[in-house]
């Protein structure tokens, strides 16, 4: 159900307007209309806010312009807002979500790519198997498992302590939350991975499998070139879904390590005196901006990533 | 190898930090201005040992800051020294193991006879053991009222619970809110424990909070201290605030007449510029029985295997208790200091009253020591939902709470 | 992970017939281990031992020789802040599924009837579901702050009566949790519908244009149905999003005022890690598992059972 076909290339089929101003087309574009109001208004709201001093906050109304633009809560929110004595702002956060998010990234779409290599290639006893609890997975409450976790990071911790001779912590470090981000994201990307494999020619597999060619050199040699759409779509999945995650930061981390959006949660209710309205804007646009960007950025292909992702919820 | 690890463990402790220069992680929960100003100093102290204090500032209350803080220690990466209210919240880490034992510590320093009161060092000490540093007395026991807003509704600043009761018509009439209260949970139920002792007297919050009594708890004396908290709640109705330095900031600002809050309150009022006696008065259980409960903030430090880290982390334990620190960083925090033998000259008339009781000895436990974090959070729920949902009735609400009570442990 | 890993290439031609079992397709076996830990180990391992501990008085700490039976079960079922929790649940979860299958539909409808900008509009439904809970929590709770928010000022135009403040109404907060939440999400489904119309083939227009059939009738009795497959995906998407609300809640109202907007999954985190009382928390996210596998179930069996596999 994952890989529905998201073409939005593919042309309206509805019956073509005839005039432009007919009853039917102001009843279509005024709703159409009302409801863009209802989406933009946070996204204008969040604007104007950060960008007005408190006084005009108090005495203004939420939808006005600001008459005097500051970017002062920008500049606050990005470099100064407090949490405790610890006054660097959402920098500290975004910095810590790029350390998480890159090698999360990274290790969560090899693992997968491979797993669904071999569930549709290399196809084993029992594989299937493992692959339909994974996908069942996807749907039990992280609530249900996420103790358990707590546990299982310390006693890996633990291990590769003992193993290694140092001291290794995976949790609170960023490297637990790599490996949880990686296992729940690990349902999604497999399946994509899976039926992006599967839907490749298979004469192709069998022609390298008889020139002698084993699992990872038809892997790297061939389908991953072959895969690069996949990738990117599974990139954009996994850049807004690790981006925006706010649970597993939470559990999984500390005040040092915290994302981004835990950090802003933070500011917005740590509150010293007053509540800076303007500066708690900010700080949640700066937040958004990361996934905004890739969203505008990538246009078509995040819709599929999405679409590819939101049984992850 | 042992041997040497010992020796400079030895070396650090004695050297008392000239040798050892450790980063020690501190969490805590202090985040509003009065609170960070006040571990500002602990740091401050910290640094000046040649050690490095790393805050670990966790936003929000202590309901939001313990799991993390909890969950940390369990999974295996805990922090050098973290803040907890004493009493029955860490019980269970010690119980495992997990916690370092400073009873060398306490001691050294002589502990068992200047910690005043006492109860905070049992609250700290498991099967004769002492696991934590009590760094400061909270008492809940207080109302903070805003002399503007009676100046503003042309009536007397009350000197009783019910003498405010009676000025609460006045002050609507004036546009103001009676009494500020936040809606987080923790608020709800500590307001209500306030009631509870003021109207219902301390014996009856001992029987119940303490011996658990829940025949107590749905007898009529209660019942009389639910009607008196469903007059407050009616009281509070149009006060959205969330953040309890918010409604702090309503008195401040003379928009209510008082709130029902701790002494931590004050620090709040000092940030402002405001005088007690002059811009607001204090009234230590609300003007009926004067008392101090007994709670308050102490620091735990998590086993580290590090022997110089726990040198630092004795070195913290030390200073935290020193006098001048205690000075220092109660005065920020408008809190009592755990040691009785020191002059506070510099206190403000609220926190010289508080001393004045806490001398006399007229003292209560706080919640966070006779009651288990389950039983605790199960009032909190309760609680809350009886400060906001007015037609949650007294009785209704009375029932419900006995049944927790005969379920304690 | 060097490309040539010759020792453990397994061309068929070289495999001798007895280790065939085991050691045929060796390195596709080796490459799946995390895939298998994490199916065996995590996803069945864990939810296991949480059922498991569910049944013990585990307090701070799992203590799996406690055991209390249903005792858990019966408290979580007689605490009020649970029953509050899964009426909002149940009030949330009906409400989102209603209003954004209708309202992505609506406006999958209105783009596809061939209007001017279908692009713009589509990117501005859309954008809100790049954003985080997080912040979709907190921008809403300025939009519906009481003071200054819609309700401030509308009654500073004139209207002093004006009451609309959600987020302090606990009758309605959770409303106020479902405005923020449909804003976030329904373009997304928004757009499944969208792919699944562009799915329906023309000539079903051109029939029913030449059998006079109104456009909306074509719609509701015709296209609608046609696209049950789709619906049944986006009504999944949506199911499954449900369950796991919790950073909405956290970042808009903390589950104030009072519990009236507590969810499941707060209190499971909240028992788990905030009252110490482990036990309760693993309870309480077995009745959640249980939830899920209720509307799973005969779904899997609707969509995969009749085929064999999917």
């Amino acid at each position: 159900m994952t890989d529905t076909p998201v073409a939005l290339s593919a042309a309206p089929r509805g019956t073509k307007p005839r005039k432009r101003l007919t009853p039917t087309n102001i009843m279509l574009y005024g709703t159409l209309f009302v409801a863009a109001l209802y989406y933009l208004l946070p996204l204008y709201v969040m604007m104007v806010t950060s960008l007005k001093g408190m006084p005009e906050i108090r005495f203004g109304n939420v939808f006005a312009p600001p008459v005097e633009i500051t970017f002062e809560p920008w500049v606050k929110a990005w470099a100064e807002a407090c949490t405790g004595i610890n006054c660097d702002g959402l920098s500290r956060g975004f910095w810590n979500s790029v350390q998480i998010l890159v090698p999360s990234v990274v290790i969560s779409i090899a693992i997968a790519s491979v797993n669904g290599y071999a569930l549709s290639l290399w196809k084993f006893k029992g594989s299937e198997v493992f692959f339909t609890i994974l996908i069942f997975g996807a749907f039990i409450p992280y609530q249900v498992m996420i103790y358990p976790i707590v546990i299982l990071l310390r006693e890996a911790g633990e291990g590769l302590s003992l193993i290694t001779g140092t001291k290794i912590r995976l949790m609170g470090s960023i490297w637990g939350l790599v490996i949880v981000h990686t296992i729940f994201g690990m349902p999604i990307l497999t399946l994509l991975f899976r039926n992006y494999f599967a839907s490749v020619p298979e004469e192709l597999f069998k022609a390298a499998r008889v020139d002698g060619a084993g699992f990872w050199q038809i892997y790297f040699q061939i389908m991953l070139p072959m895969a690069l759409p996949i990738f990117v779509v599974a990139i954009i999945l996994q850049v807004t879904g690790i981006w925006n995650d706010f649970l597993f930061g939470v559990i999984f981390t500390k005040p040092d390590t915290y994302p981004m959006t835990v950090q802003l949660n933070n500011i917005v209710n740590s509150v010293q005196g007053v509540k800076e309205y303007n500066v708690n804007m900010a700080a949640t646009m700066l937040t958004g901006l990361v996934p905004l960007i890739i969203y505008f950025a990538s246009g078509k292909l995040f819709v599929r990533g999405i679409a590819a992702g939101a049984v992850k919820g | 190898m042992n041997l040497y690890k010992a020796t400079t463990a030895a070396i650090a402790f004695c050297a008392a930090g000239a040798v050892s220069a450790a980063d020690l992680e501190v969490t805590h929960w202090w985040t509003s201005g009065g609170e960070a100003a006040a571990v500002a100093e602990f740091a401050k102290a910290f640094d000046a040992t040649g050690n490095n204090w790393v805050d670990g500032a966790i936003a929000g209350s202590g309901g939001t800051a313990r799991p993390i803080i909890v969950s940390r220690i369990i999974g295996g990466d805990p922090m050098h020294a973290t803040q907890l209210n004493h009493g029955r919240q860490a019980e269970e880490l010690i119980e495992a193991g997990l916690m370092l034992d400073l009873t060398d510590v306490a001691t050294a320093e002589g502990w068992a006879d200047t910690v005043n009161p006492t109860s905070l060092l049992d609250s700290c000490t498991v099967d004769g053991k002492i696991y934590c540093a009590p760094v400061n007395i909270h008492s809940w026991q207080w109302i903070w009222l805003s002399h503007q807003a009676y100046a503003d509704a042309g009536v007397d600043v009350p000197s009783n619970w019910d003498e405010f009761v009676a000025s609460a018509p006045a002050l609507e009439a004036a546009g103001k809110i009676p009494l500020a209260m936040g809606q987080q949970a923790w608020q709800s139920s500590g307001a209500f424990g306030v009631i509870n002792v003021a109207v219902g007297g301390p014996d009856l919050w001992n029987k119940i909070n303490v011996n658990k009594d829940a025949d107590a708890a749905a007898g009529p004396e209660m019942a009389k201290v639910f009607e008196a908290a469903a007059a407050a709640r009616a009281m509070a109705a149009n006060s959205k605030v969330q953040d309890w330095n918010q409604a702090t900031n309503l008195v401040i600002t003379g928009q209510a007449g008082g709130q029902v809050m701790g002494d931590w309150a004050q620090g709040e009022f000092q940030v402002a510029g405001q005088v007690a006696g002059q811009d607001y008065t204090c009234l230590p259980g609300l003007g009926v029985n004067e008392i101090i409960s007994t709670g308050g903030d102490a620091f735990y430090f998590p086993k580290q295997d590090d022997p110089e880290i726990e040198a630092a982390q004795k070195e913290l334990a030390k200073l935290l208790l020193s006098p001048e620190v205690q000075v220092n960083f109660n005065l920020k925090k408008g809190s009592l200091p755990v040691r009785g033998d020191i002059d506070l000259t510099a206190a403000n008339d609220c926190m010289k009253k508080g001393l004045e009781i806490l001398a006399s000895g007229n003292i209560l436990q706080s919640g966070d020591q006779v009651l288990s974090a389950d039983t605790s959070t199960q009032i909190e729920d309760l609680m809350v939902e009886f400060w906001n949902d007015p037609s949650y009735s007294a009785a209704d609400a009375q029932a419900k709470y006995a049944e927790i009570i005969a379920d304690a442990d | 992970m060097a490309v040539t890993d010759g020792a453990d290439v397994e061309s068929p031609r070289t495999t001798t017939k007895r280790p065939n079992r085991l050691f045929k397709n060796m390195t596709a076996k080796l490459a799946a281990i995390p895939m298998i830990f994490t199916a065996l180990v995590v996803f069945i391992g864990c939810t296991v031992w949480t059922i498991y501990h569910s049944f013990t008085k585990s307090k701070l700490l799992p203590a799996p020789d406690k055991w209390v039976g249903l005792d858990q079960y019966e408290r979580l079922w007689s605490t009020r802040r649970w029953l509050v929790s899964i009426e909002n649940l149940a009030i949330y979860g009906i409400c989102s599924l209603v209003l954004s299958l209708l309202i992505g539909f609506v406006l999958a409808a209105l783009l596809d009837r061939k209007i001017r900008g279908e692009g713009v509009f589509r990117t501005i439904f859309l954008y809100p579901f790049a954003l985080s809970f997080v912040v979709t929590g907190l921008v809403w709770q300025w939009i519906l702050n009481p003071q200054f928010g819609i309700q401030g000022v509308v009654q500073r135009w004139g209207w002093e009566s004006f009451t609309f403040d959600p987020l302090n109404n606990p009758s309605i907060v959770i409303y106020g949790i479902l405005i923020a939440g449909i804003w976030q999400g329904s373009g997304f489904i928004m757009v499944i519908l969208l792919a699944g119309l562009r799915g329906i083939d023309e000539d079903i227009w051109k029939a029913s244009r030449v059998e006079g059939i109104p456009v909306w009738k074509t719609y509701i009795f015709i296209v609608v149905p046609m696209m049950r497959p789709i619906f049944v995906t986006a009504l999944v998407l949506i199911a499954a999003g449900i369950i796991k609300v919790y950073d909405l809640v956290v970042a808009q109202t903390s589950g104030g005022p009072g519990i009236a907007s507590e969810v499941p999954a707060k209190y499971v985190i909240e028992k788990m890690f905030q009252a110490q009382n482990l036990g309760q928390g693993f309870a309480a996210s077995t009745m959640m598992l249980l939830s899920v596998l209720v509307v799973l179930i005969p779904w899997a069996y609707l969509e995969f059972g009749g085929k064999g596999r999917d």
